[in-house]
């Protein structure tokens, strides 16, 4: 198998393109999954009876093969962006939710009964002192589900989108390896960059978690 | 919609759709085949790697990386690459489905053996158990539950994507998807898809329950 640098050259406007279409998908999938997971977290973690129920649903919708959740949303959304997204999505879920709620749970109570002492009220403790306690694990959640999704959404070349996932279907299709070959590579190098952003985002957001700052 | 979900009833009831080569029964059987196989292999890789992992503390670095890195490797990227590569054989189904396996078996077991009590370990030690009988007996009995866990999410995973066996012309449930989107026949896509999710959900509530069943005494 040879890699055919040719191609490669000829096409960087395509490559690119693909790229940029193949983060957008998954970058809004994981932002809207955190616009649905965050409350929801907030949700669980407050009420107990709800803890269960919400996490066991978030988990059957895990266990939905990917390729299934983008066809059975045919029907509703057709071979459409909107179909990529909310199937990329649903799976984001699980693992934000999980996340969200244990790193609210991991909050020392004492951080928390401190704040109500000084008199702040629920939500302004959930948001100073909660959420930002919580963030570390919560970015773990994120990382995973951005890394996921950018892994995911070549899955949905069969449903005809799909980014990156484009050439893995164009190459089987004309038996020719090169655009494989830099379809893989290209989400590798994707996902490894958007990690380490994330890596950076969590070390300007909690400044107080820094080496060396400890006291 | 509601005609839609009659006809995939049918389609799922019909006694035609359940017999021959093209017959759900035989497709659920190739498709768990290549399930089993693909874990089973797996886990003979994975297993190891993480016991050692995990008993000699060294290589943690890898072991993290690695989930992360078989986390972003694209399964259909993979499967084409190694089906160009090698040509029309089992070998891209295996090789992609052992690639998505193997990181979950791997950080699981490890976490599992990070997690046993360095105290308890150490107990062991000072009874005079040599390195392979804390291994056997002590770490990774405790560790089972995580590395069960593991292996249960790996076979998930793998029964989910063992769909994509059809898209480089082999069977299983994956036909039926492949097929249905070719012949733009929705109700064939809907029944490969509802299948293979029903498969996998089954699947992870047995194990479910038989971890239950087998640490009814233990914390999870």
């Amino acid at each position: 198998m040879t890699v055919e640098w040719d191609w490669i050259a000829d096409h960087t406007g395509e490559l690119t393109a693909l790229s940029v279409s193949h983060l957008q998908a998954a970058l809004t999938a994981v932002l809207l999954g955190l616009l649905i997971s965050l409350p929801l977290a907030v949700l669980a973690h407050r009420v107990r009876q709800l803890r269960g129920p919400l996490l066991g649903i978030a988990n059957v919708l895990f266990t939905i093969p990917s390729i299934a959740i983008f066809v059975l949303l045919l029907p509703v959304s057709g071979l459409t962006r909107t179909t990529t997204v909310t199937g990329l999505t649903v799976y984001t879920l699980v693992v934000l939710l999980r996340n969200t709620v244990d790193g609210l749970d991991a909050v020392p109570a004492k951080a928390r009964e401190a704040a109500k002492a000084m008199g702040a009220r629920p939500l302004r403790t959930l948001l100073t002192v909660e959420l930002p306690l919580a963030l570390p694990v919560i970015m773990a959640g994120v990382r995973i589900a951005t890394v996921m999704s950018i892994s995911l959404v070549s899955v949905a070349t069969y449903i005809g989108d799909g980014g990156l996932g484009q050439l893995f279907t164009d190459g089987f299709q004309r038996n020719f390896p090169t655009p494989v070959l830099a379809g893989v590579v290209l989400t590798l190098l994707l996902a490894l960059v958007a990690d380490a952003l994330l890596v950076a985002v969590e070390y300007v957001l909690t400044p107080w978690n820094r080496k060396g700052r400890r006291a | 919609m509601g005609e839609l979900l009659m006809d995939l009833g049918a389609w799922l009831t019909s006694g035609d759709q359940w017999s021959g080569v093209d017959g759900i029964a035989n497709r659920l059987g190739e498709h768990l085949e290549y399930s089993l196989i693909a874990t089973v292999i797996a886990a003979a890789i994975a297993l190891p790697t993480g016991l050692l992992i995990g008993h000699t503390g060294r290589g943690a670095f890898l072991a993290i990386n690695l989930s992360s890195f078989g986390r972003a490797l694209p399964t259909v990227g993979l499967i084409v690459l190694v089906f160009l590569a090698s040509g029309l054989s089992m070998t891209p189904v295996y090789v992609s489905l052992v690639a998505l396996a193997v990181p979950s078996i791997v950080t699981n077991t490890y976490a599992g053996m990070r997690a046993v009590d360095p105290e308890t370990r150490d107990a062991a030690r000072g009874q005079g158990m040599r390195a392979h009988q804390v291994l056997l007996r002590v770490e990774i009995p405790l560790a089972l539950p995580l590395i069960m866990t593991g292996l249960r999410l790996a076979l998930v995973q793998v029964v989910a994507t063992a769909t994509i066996a059809a898209y480089v012309s082999f069977g299983g449930l994956g036909r039926y998807v492949f097929d249905g989107l070719a012949q733009r026949d929705l109700v064939q896509v809907l029944g490969g898809a509802v299948l293979v999710a029903a498969v996998a959900l089954v699947l992870d509530l047995a194990l479910a329950a038989l971890q239950r069943a087998l640490f009814v005494n233990r914390p999870a």
